[in-house]
C-alpha cells in the first residue's frame, strides 16, 4: 500500500523495541469480545488508474454544465469563472496539508491569508470586523441568530419569507435545542407584491421579545431589498438587524449591508472561491461592528501582533470565547472554519481587485438584464416585475406549471432554472433564473429561445 | 507571595478595602500572576445598581488563554465600576490593589465585612493552594 | 501599529506584508470576457441601493498574487514538509489523487439545485460512502450532511434529543469524561443539555462505578471517546453502554479517534447509538489549514428516524435525495453536506479497501506504542502501558528546569518537527499529546524521538535555549496578550493604524 511505508522487517523490529509479540498483541486492550471479527465489508481496494477510471465512470453519470447544457440555476450557489491561479496556488501543499494554526510560528502563511480575507469580508460588508469564516451561508445564519440572542438578551428572531428556504429550515434546526415545544422562537414575515419584506407585518411582528430580524439581499426571488426601513423598525424595538448575502458579488455594486443598518452581516462566497461542486464546501461569512458584538461574535479570528523583536505577525485571537477554552459557556460549537475556501476567496478577489470585482458585477448584471429584457419581448411576465434584481430574477412559465416546463427544457440542453414550487408552493408557475459572465449572447438567446418554445401557452 | 495587610480576602481571591459603608473590590496579585490567570484581555463587569447575592458571580476575568468568573464577596448592590479596565485590562496585572480594582459595592450588611479573610489567613491559603 | 519591517528578505526568509500594501490603483488580475449584450441603463437601480464606495480591495496583477501567496505558502508548515505529531488531529498523509478526482468538470461543475437525474453519479456516490462508513463504524445508517467533527456531534445530539422528545421524555443531562474534547460540552449547551463531568479514573479510563453514582433517569446521554484522549481504550465501554441504556440514556461516541480502531472494533456493535466521523482525520482529506472538513454521523437503528435531511435513498429509478422524514431534526445546512470533502474520502476508501483500512489502525497503533517505548526513558508518561493511536507524556521531570511544555514545543519546531498537541487532555499537567499517525516512517520517527530527547536534554543544561524558542524560523513567539487586548483584526492602510 502507497501511503503504508512500513517494511515486515521494519515492523518486526518496532515490535521488539515494544516489547510485543505481533501487531494482534498491540490491541490486547480491546477486550476479546469485543473485537471485530474477520475483514470489513467494503468494496475491494484499486490501483490509481483503476479508481480514476472508477470515477470517470461515476461522473459520466452526472450532467454537468457545458456548452450543449446550458445550466441557469443561482438559489444560493452563484457559479462564477475561477482562475487558474487560485486552484494552483490553493493546491499548494503548504496551505492545503497544513492543520489549524495553533502554533503561529509555523502558520504565518495560513494566518496572514486569514486576516487578507477578513479584511476583504469587511470591505464588502462594511463591518467594523470579520471572522475567519464558517461552513457556509446557512449555519452562518443560524450562528447570526443565535448571537443576537446573546447579546439582546432575547429569544425571538423574525426570518423574512424570502430568506432562503434551506437558510431558515437550517434556524430552525439550531433553535430547536433552546426552546421549548410552547415556545416556538422563529416567526416568519411576508413579502409584498414587489417581492421585498413587508414593513407594516415586520412592524406588527415586533414586539421587546424579538431579538433580530433576518433579511436577505439580494433576497432568494433575486429581488434587491433597501435595508434601511427594515433596519430602523428592528431598532425602534430594540432588536438587530441581520443582513444575509449570498452573492457577495453583488456587493460590488449594492450598498454595504452595514451602510444601510444591519447589524450584523453573514452570508456565503461559495461562488466566489470555488467551482460549485454539488453546492459545498464552500465558505461561509460573518461581519459585526462594536466591541460587544466582537466578543459574541462566533468562531475564529486571526490578528496582528509582534514578536519578540517588534517584528508583525498574526496569531489566533480573542479565542476565550471558543469552545475549547469555554467549553460549555462557548458562544459556539464551531471548531473548525472553511480555512483553506477563505483563502482561496481572498485570492480570488485579489486578482480581480477593486476595478475588476467591479466590472464582474456589471457583467453579471447586463447578462441578465438582457435575458429579463429578451423574455419580456417574448411575452413572459416576471413575478416582482417592479423590483431590481442582480444577477438572478424569477419569471413566470405561461402553462403555469414550472416543473414541467423544466422537465422539457431540459431535454433540449437547457436547464433553465429552479422551478420556485420546490420551496414556495404558492409560486407553481415561477421559475428562478440565474445569470453569470460566463454565459455568452448565444446561450442566453437559446435560453429565451426554448423557454419560449417549451414554455407551453395556457 | 505576599498581600497588603490593610485588605480583606475572599477564598475566590477577591481582595476588598472597606470604608464608611463602600467596599471597593479587586482581585489579588496571586490571581494574576503568571501561574494563574495570566496577561489580562478583558474584564467584564456587571452595571452600577445592580445587586448579588455572596458568591454569586459578578463579572468575568479573560487571559489569553483562559476565563474565569468573579464572585460577589458579599451581599450587596454595586455603586461604582472602574471604567478605565475597558481599554486598558492590563492595570490588572501592572496594578492589582491600585488602578486595577474592579468596582465598588454597598454591603446589605457590613458585618460581613468582619467574615472575609485577613492577610495572614490569605497568605495560608495562597500556600495551600500554589 | 506594528512597525513596516525593516529588513527585506533574505534568501528563502521571506518579508511580505499583507497584499493590500503592494496595491497600486489601476492594476490587476483580472481576465473578463467582453460584453456582448447591452449595457444597463445607469438607471436601473434606485440610487439608494447603489453603493456609495466600492469596496478597497488590493490593486495587483497575477504575477504579483501568485508570488505573495507562493510566499505565505513558504510560512507555514505542513504535513507535506514534515511529521506532525498533533495528537488527536490524525496528521496523515494526504493523497494527491483526490486533488484530480475533486477537480474532475463531471463532479466540480454540478449545481447543487440541477434536477436529481443530472445528479446519480454524485448521488451514486454518497449513497456508497455511506453505505462504507456504516459498515466501519457499525451503524445502520450515517448522515453526510454535517461539516465538521463539531457539526457531526451536534447533530448526533439533536437526535438524541429528539428521540427523547418523542419519547415524551424531557432528559436534560449529558455525560462528559474530563478528558472530552471542548467540544462535547459546547454542543450540549446548544442542546439545552447540562454537560456533567465525570472523573477519568487512575488507569486513564471510566469506570462504570463513575457512571453508575452519576446515572438517573435525567440523564439523556454519556459521550465518550474512545480511544479516549489519553490514547487508552475504554475497556468498560459495553458495561458502560449497557448501564446506560438500562436507564432510559442513549450513547454517543466522538470518534475523532477512529484511526485507532478501524478493523478492530466497531463502535454500533457495543451499542453505540451515535457517532462522527472526521473524514479529514481518519480518512485522509486535507485539513486545509483550519478546514473543510467533514462530520458524517452514524447513528444506530433507534436514532434512523430523527437523521438530518436530506438523505440518498436508492431505489429502481435510480438515487433520489429524501427531504420527507417527519421526525428528520432538521437540516443542519445548505446543499448535501460538504461534497468535495466526501468525495475525497470515498476516493480515500475506495484505494484502501477493508485490509487497507485494517492496516491503517495497525500500523497507526504500532508508530504511536513505539514512539511510547522509546520516550519511556527521558519524558514522563502518565500512563506508560500500551497505547492506541496516540501517546501522552507530560512535563514532570522537567519542572525543575524552569522549562515548560510550550517551550518544549517550541524548540521542537527548531529541529524541524511540528510541536504535539499541547496542554490537551486537561486531566494531564503540561501534556504533550503525540499522534504519529500511520504514514511516518520508522526512520523519521526515530528522528522525531532524537529531537524530543535533545531537547529534553538541553531543558536540563541550557534551559533559555527552550525559553527562547523558536530560533530558526522568521518570526518569535508572538505578544498574544497584545493580540488579545488591542484586537487588530483587518489591515488599515498605511497612516490610518490606530498607534
Amino acid at each position: 500500500m502507497r501511503y503504508l511505508p512500513h517494511t515486515e522487517s521494519d515492523i518486526a523490529r518496532m515490535l521488539r523495541v515494544i516489547g510485543a509479540e505481533s501487531i494482534d498483541s498491540l490491541f490486547e486492550a480491546i477486550p476479546e469480545p469485543l473485537r471485530h471479527q474477520g475483514a470489513l465489508d467494503l468494496p475491494p481496494a484499486l490501483s490509481e488508474g483503476e479508481l480514476l477510471r472508477l470515477m470517470g465512470e461515476l461522473g459520466a453519470k452526472n450532467r454537468p454544465p457545458s456548452s450543449s447544457h446550458l445550466v441557469f440555476t443561482g438559489g444560493g450557489v452563484y457559479p462564477h469563472h475561477i482562475p487558474a491561479a487560485v486552484d494552483a496556488l490553493s493546491l499548494r501543499g503548504e496551505f492545503s496539508t497544513a492543520y489549524t494554526p495553533y502554533q503561529p510560528e509555523l502558520s504565518q502563511g495560513t494566518l496572514m491569508g486569514i486576516f487578507e480575507f477578513q479584511t476583504m469580508v469587511c470591505e464588502l460588508f462594511g463591518t467594523e470586523f470579520a471572522n475567519a469564516s464558517m461552513y457556509d451561508g446557512a449555519s452562518a445564519t443560524a450562528e447570526a441568530v443565535l448571537m443576537a440572542r446573546r447579546l439582546t438578551r432575547r429569544r425571538h428572531a423574525i426570518l423574512a419569507h424570502t430568506l432562503h428556504p434551506e437558510y431558515r429550515q437550517t434556524c430552525e434546526t439550531y433553535v430547536a435545542g433552546l426552546d421549548t415545544a410552547d415556545d416556538e422562537s422563529l416567526q416568519g414575515c411576508p413579502a409584498t407584491p414587489s417581492g421585498q419584506i413587508d414593513l407594516e407585518a415586520l412592524e406588527a411582528a415586533l414586539s421587546d421579545e424579538v431579538a433580530c430580524v433576518v433579511v436577505q439581499t439580494p433576497n432568494f426571488f433575486g429581488v434587491l431589498e433597501d435595508l434601511r426601513p427594515a433596519a430602523q423598525l428592528a431598532h425602534d424595538a430594540g432588536a438587530l438587524l441581520v443582513a444575509v448575502v449570498n452573492e457577495p458579488l453583488a456587493l460590488a455594486l449594492l450598498e454595504a449591508p452595514a451602510a444601510m443598518g444591519a447589524d450584523i452581516v453573514v452570508g456565503d462566497g461559495t461562488g466566489l472561491c470555488t467551482q460549485p461542486t454539488l453546492g459545498a464546501p464552500g465558505v461561509g461569512l460573518f461581519g459585526t461592528s462594536g466591541k460587544k458584538a466582537l466578543r459574541a461574535m462566533p468562531g475564529r479570528l486571526a490578528g496582528e501582533t509582534v514578536d519578540g523583536q517588534g517584528r508583525p505577525g498574526y496569531v489566533l485571537t480573542l479565542s476565550t470565547r471558543e469552545q475549547h477554552i469555554r467549553r460549555d459557556k462557548a458562544t459556539s460549537n464551531i471548531c473548525t472554519n472553511h480555512g483553506l475556501y477563505a483563502l482561496r476567496f481572498a485570492i480570488h478577489l485579489a486578482l480581480l481587485g477593486r476595478e475588476g470585482f467591479v466590472q464582474l458585477a456589471q457583467l453579471n448584471l447586463a447578462k441578465a438584464t438582457y435575458a429579463r429584457e429578451e423574455l419580456k419581448a417574448k411575452g413572459f411576465s416576471l413575478l416582482f416585475p417592479d423590483a431590481s434584481h442582480f444577477n438572478e430574477f424569477a419569471v413566470r412559465v405561461p402553462s403555469g406549471d414550472a416543473c414541467e416546463v423544466l422537465a422539457r427544457t431540459e431535454k433540449a440542453g437547457v436547464t433553465c432554472g429552479i422551478p420556485l414550487a420546490r420551496f414556495y408552493p404558492e409560486h407553481q408557475d415561477g421559475l428562478l433564473i440565474a445569470l453569470n459572465e460566463m454565459h455568452r449572447r448565444e446561450d442566453i438567446d437559446r435560453l429565451v429561445h426554448t423557454l419560449a418554445t417549451e414554455g407551453g401557452q395556457p | 507571595m505576599e498581600f497588603p495587610k490593610d485588605l480583606r480576602y475572599s477564598k475566590t481571591h477577591e481582595w476588598i478595602r472597606y470604608t464608611e459603608g463602600k467596599a471597593r473590590i479587586g482581585i489579588s496579585a496571586f490571581a494574576v500572576s503568571a501561574e494563574q490567570l495570566g496577561d489580562i484581555t478583558l474584564v467584564e463587569l456587571p452595571e452600577v445598581g445592580q445587586s448579588f447575592a455572596a458568591n454569586e458571580p459578578f463579572g468575568n476575568i479573560e487571559s489569553v488563554k483562559s476565563v474565569s468568573e468573579i464572585y460577589a464577596p458579599f451581599a450587596g448592590k454595586v455603586v461604582a465600576i472602574n471604567a478605565e479596565l475597558d481599554d486598558s485590562p492590563e492595570l490588572l496585572n501592572e496594578s492589582p490593589y491600585e488602578g486595577g480594582w474592579l468596582l465598588e459595592m454597598e454591603p446589605d450588611d457590613a458585618a460581613d465585612m468582619e467574615n472575609l479573610l485577613d492577610a495572614a489567613a490569605y497568605t495560608a491559603l495562597v500556600a495551600s493552594e500554589a | 501599529m506594528s512597525k513596516a519591517p525593516t529588513k527585506v528578505t533574505q534568501g528563502l526568509l521571506h518579508c511580505e506584508r499583507p497584499i493590500f500594501a503592494a496595491s497600486v490603483p489601476g492594476r490587476s488580475g483580472a481576465s473578463l470576457p467582453t460584453l456582448d449584450v447591452p449595457e444597463p441603463a445607469a438607471d436601473a437601480w434606485p440610487a439608494a441601493l447603489r453603493r456609495a464606495s466600492t469596496p478597497h480591495l488590493p490593486e495587483v496583477s497575477e504575477p504579483q498574487v501568485v508570488r505573495h501567496y507562493t510566499r505565505l505558502s513558504q510560512w507555514n508548515f505542513s504535513i507535506d514538509t514534515g511529521m506532525y505529531p498533533l495528537g488527536s488531529c490524525t496528521m496523515k498523509h494526504n493523497p494527491r489523487v483526490a486533488d484530480v478526482a475533486v477537480g474532475m468538470g463531471e463532479f466540480a461543475r454540478l449545481h447543487p439545485y440541477q434536477p436529481e437525474s443530472q445528479l446519480q453519479g454524485a448521488l451514486q456516490l454518497l449513497w456508497e460512502l455511506e453505505q462504507m462508513l456504516a459498515a466501519v463504524g457499525g451503524f445502520s445508517r450515517v448522515s453526510l450532511q454535517p461539516a465538521a467533527g463539531a457539526h457531526g456531534e451536534l447533530a448526533g445530539l439533536m437526535m438524541i434529543r429528539a428521540y427523547h422528545t418523542d419519547r415524551g421524555q424531557t432528559r436534560r443531562r449529558v455525560l462528559i469524561p474530563d478528558s472530552a474534547h471542548g467540544t462535547n460540552p459546547a454542543s450540549c449547551t446548544l442542546n439545552g443539555f447540562e454537560a456533567v463531568q465525570l472523573e477519568t479514573s487512575a488507569d486513564g479510563t471510566l469506570s462504570p462505578d463513575t457512571v453508575r453514582a452519576a446515572l438517573d433517569d435525567e440523564v439523556a446521554a454519556i459521550m465518550i471517546t474512545n480511544p479516549n484522549t489519553l490514547g487508552i481504550f475504554e475497556k468498560h465501554v459495553a458495561e458502560i453502554a449497557e448501564m446506560v441504556r438500562g436507564a432510559g440514556g442513549l450513547i454517543y461516541m466522538d470518534g475523532a479517534n477512529l484511526n485507532a480502531i478501524m478493523g478492530r472494533f466497531r463502535p454500533g456493535d457495543v451499542g453505540v447509538d451515535a457517532m462522527h466521523y472526521n473524514l479529514h482525520k481518519t480518512f485522509g482529506t486535507p485539513h486545509g489549514g483550519g478546514g473543510p472538513g467533514a462530520g458524517p454521523v452514524g447513528v444506530s437503528e433507534r436514532l434512523v428516524p430523527f437523521l438530518p435531511v436530506p438523505t440518498v435513498n436508492r431505489s429502481k429509478e435510480g438515487f433520489t435525495l429524501d427531504y420527507g422524514r417527519p421526525k428528520s431534526v432538521g437540516r443542519l445546512r445548505s446543499f448535501f453536506g460538504n461534497f468535495g470533502v466526501l468525495l475525497r474520502a470515498y476516493v480515500y476508501m475506495r484505494e484502501l479497501g477493508a485490509p487497507g483500512l485494517a492496516r491503517v489502525t495497525d500500523l497507526a497503533v504500532l508508530n504511536a506504542n513505539y514512539v511510547r517505548a522509546r520516550i519511556r526513558d527521558f519524558v514522563h508518561v502518565p500512563h506508560p502501558d500500551m497505547c492506541m493511536h496516540e501517546v501522552v507524556a507530560n512535563d514532570q521531570n522537567l519542572r525543575s528546569t524552569g522549562a515548560t511544555t510550550m517551550d518544549v514545543a517550541k524548540r521542537l519546531i527548531d529541529h524541524g518537527f511540528h510541536p504535539p498537541t499541547v496542554y490537551f487532555p486537561l486531566v494531564v499537567h503540561g501534556a504533550m499529546m503525540i499522534e504519529p499517525t500511520e504514514t511516518e516512517t520508522p526512520d523519521e520517527l526515530d528522528a522525531f524521538i532524537e529531537a524530543l530527547r535533545s531537547v529534553v536534554e538541553e531543558a536540563h543544561k541550557q534551559p533559555e535555549q527552550l525559553k527562547s524558542a523558536p530560533h530558526v524560523t522568521g518570526i518569535g513567539r508572538l505578544d498574544e496578550a497584545r493580540a488579545a487586548r488591542k484586537p487588530h483584526l483587518r489591515y488599515q492602510p498605511a497612516g490610518e493604524d490606530e498607534s
